[in-house]
């Protein structure tokens, strides 16, 4: 086992996987000659080739339908978007190309597309920048979305992303580049659509994704401390295919929930957990479900107001004690 | 590179930099003193404005991005110096100098920098998303080429209410590829729209040169033809020729209403962002050279310094007070109060702002 970063075990798997398929081929603003505006793909451009690693202009919808359209000639293209917020001057390839092509051929064709790039606020760059599009995308039928939150599970989700055969989607943060893991030195997989307990506990069900699993795990840390309460942190990984399973067990254990994502609350990810706890896992529950997430409005550019509208632990533990009151 | 690329580069730039042969284009022919002194100044103002944005980062009290416009100066101010009543702007991140060339002062600017109440977006919408619609000045835009509809819009609705007025739609030279902006072209072009496409050329989109961005990298303007559209190209940094060439657009859009694609060649002296390190796309070469011979501010003051317009001693206070009103705006900004967690949901819709007796909705609009 090897420590890295997250954004190092990103590279890693795009590394192994050009070597491992001639078909792949990574593509993006800046990903090449600059070394990639994250530097996720640095050293990329020396070691494969411009041909592997191919920089192009600022045309998001061109790019990325072009790597639809290769993919369903067998490419396994890795496009990045500087920002998953850019995706929306795509929307129409990301969604319904990629989306509905197979569906459309009745099964004939498949867009085995991997596309990545960082999907978060907290950065004061301001509402344009700071989208977090996966609910939005995974209410798409036929469109994967993974949202790691560690070095492991990073590398693990790009690899699995870049031998699946649908279009999948890897929100990534910024905020989490720099953050280190142990990532094992031989060839594995983090499967798509499979949870993670991130942390064992009794009392309280935390379900996250993203940097909210991080955020969560250090208030699960201050209740325990604090306030005596044993928490589990269920780590989605996946938003769709989403595991269901794993959730409801968690809540069957607990028999208390309290959901926390980075999203805006209307229609966030949380909202259709919330559903399914309720809908399979009613008589489980001993407290109303709670939530956690930004507060509605567009990305607040101000950073000191921005890491408030964000979830942050003390926020997580307020509500935490509430369901648990 | 693309192959046999004829660079249409404005005439001018093929020559050493010297005199301004547009001096004496009417348009700059009948600018009084005070005009040229006035323009000076707003070139300074704004090249000072960004440098102190630039110790102000350093300090910590600027996150996210900032894009600096020093050398470029000369684009903004140039176009900005004809506009009248009509007349509207709108661009994209790289912001400062359209904003305060359209008269925001520099306080609000820096607080907005530095997330302050304050700030002319109150502290919500930061370096790349300036706006000051009581001065014609649209924002302001995060999203490359996403302006370009919406001054298209701008352009049409002054047309539609009848005003003999224009849009200028400012964009970068990477800009230019992205689909939203040809779809504006060809709106603009089949509707007769007054806008003027200024497509500022400082040759790199990020660590992109243009050559590795665009096909036929030798002129952006010229995709005007495909859409029946006039087209210029002009030197960014003699702001006199800048004037000189914008004004027949804005001629063209006021008395014709028809559209233009100028593109104005310029460059950037720093990263494309603050956090751009700058080492991997040019030489220091390649930017010394500019500095040196093509400073469209030092270009316009010796200018008129050899009309006889301004002085060492004028030169000097002018820039003096620049420095001096940029450091109080970074005061200002200090001292300015953070926006508070209720000021979060605030202004995301005209209805919840302006709640009366004849608000009719009664649904959830912002959830828990
Ligand atoms: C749709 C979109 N894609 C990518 C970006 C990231 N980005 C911001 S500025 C920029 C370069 C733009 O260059 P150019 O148009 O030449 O303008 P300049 O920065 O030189 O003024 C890029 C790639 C963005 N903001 N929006
Ligand atoms: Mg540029």
């Amino acid at each position: 086992m090897a420590v890295i970063s997250y954004r190092e075990a990103l590279r890693a798997a795009m590394r192994e996987e050009l070597k491992r398929d001639e078909n792949v081929v990574i593509m993006g603003e800046e990903v090449a000659q600059f070394n990639g505006a994250y530097k996720v793909t640095e050293g990329l451009l020396k070691e494969f080739g411009p041909k592997r690693v191919v920089d192009t202009p600022i045309s998001e919808a061109g790019f990325i339908g072009l790597g639809i359209g290769a993919s369903m000639l067998g490419i396994r293209p890795v496009m990045e978007l500087m920002f998953w917020s850019f995706s929306y001057v795509a929307f129409d390839q990301v969604v319904n190309n990629a989306g509905n092509i197979r569906y459309m051929s009745g099964g004939l064709i498949n867009c085995p597309i991997v596309i990545r790039g960082p999907a978060n606020g907290g950065t004061n760059v301001g509402a344009t920048h700071s989208h977090t599009p996966e609910a939005i995308l995974a209410s798409h039928p036929g469109i994967k979305v993974v949202c790691p939150a560690t070095p492991y599970d990073a590398k693990g989700l790009m690899k699995a992303a870049i031998r699946d055969n649908d279009p999948v989607y890897v929100m990534e943060n910024t905020i989490l580049y720099n953050d280190k893991g142990e990532v094992p030195d031989e060839d594995y997989i983090v499967p798509i659509g499979v949870a993670d307990i991130k942390r064992e506990g009794t009392d309280l069900t935390i379900v996250a994704h993203g940097r909210a699993v991080i955020t969560s795990l250090k208030a699960a840390e201050i209740l325990e401390k604090e306030h005596g309460v044993s928490v589990e942190v269920v780590d989605l990984r996946s938003i769709r295919p989403l595991d269901e399973e794993t959730i409801l067990a968690s809540v069957r254990k607990t028999h208390r929930a309290l959901l926390v994502e980075e999203n805006k609350p209307f229609c966030g990810v949380d909202a259709q957990i919330a559903y399914l706890i309720q809908a399979r896992a009613f008589d489980e529950l001993d407290a109303p479900i709670g939530r956690v997430s930004s507060i509605d409005a567009p990305q607040i550019y101000s950073k000191k107001l921005e890491d408030l509208q964000l979830p942050y632990p003390a926020r997580v533990v307020e509500a935490a004690l509430k369901i648990l009151a | 590179m693309a192959k046999n690329a004829v660079i249409t580069h404005p005439e001018s730039l093929k020559r050493p930099a010297g005199p301004s042969e547009y001096a004496k284009d009417p348009v700059n022919a009948s600018l009084t003193k005070a005009d040229k002194i006035a323009l000076y100044t707003k070139m300074a103002r704004v090249r000072h404005f960004e440098q102190r944005c630039i110790r102000t980062y350093q300090q910590g009290k600027i996150g996210g991005f900032l894009h600096l416009y020093v050398g470029q100066e000369a684009v903004a101010a140039g176009t900005i110096s004809l506009l009248g009543k009509f007349d509207h702007i709108i661009t994209g991140y790289r912001d400062h100098a359209h904003g305060l060339l359209v008269g925001m002062n520099m306080k609000e600017c820096m607080a907005e920098l530095t997330g302050k109440v304050t700030g002319c977006s109150k502290g919500k919408g930061g370096s790349m998303h300036y706006f000051a619609p009581d001065k014609n000045y649209w924002g302001g835009h995060g999203i490359v080429g996403g302006q370009a509809p919406l001054g298209t819009g701008l352009a049409y609705a002054v047309k539609y209410r009848g005003q003999k007025g224009s849009c200028l739609t400012y964009m970068g030279d990477g800009a230019i590829n992205q689909g939203a902006v040809h779809e504006a072209y060809n709106l603009a072009a089949l509707w007769d729209l007054p806008i003027i496409f200024v497509i500022e050329n400082n040759g790199y989109s990020m660590g992109t040169s243009q050559e590795r961005s665009t096909a036929h990298p030798g002129c952006l303007a010229k995709r005007a033809e495909g859409y029946n559209m006039a087209w210029d190209v002009v030197n960014g940094h003699d702001v006199y020729e800048v004037r000189a060439k914008t004004a027949i657009a804005l001629k063209r859009a006021h008395e014709e209403s028809k559209p233009t694609i100028l593109e104005i060649f310029t460059y950037r002296y720093f990263g494309h962002s603050m956090s751009d390190p700058d080492k991997t796309y040019r030489d220091k070469e390649e930017v010394k050279g500019y500095r040196e011979t093509k400073d469209p501010v030092f270009l316009f003051e010796k200018e008129l310094l050899n009309e006889g317009v301004l002085t060492k001693e004028l030169v000097e206070s002018i820039n003096a007070a620049a420095m001096e009103e940029a450091d109080a705006a970074a005061a200002f900004a200090d001292e300015s109060p953070e926006p508070t967690v209720a000021d979060i949901t605030k202004h995301i819709y005209w209805e919840e702002d302006n709640r009366g007796p004849k608000t009719t909705s009664r649904g959830t609009i912002i959830f828990e």
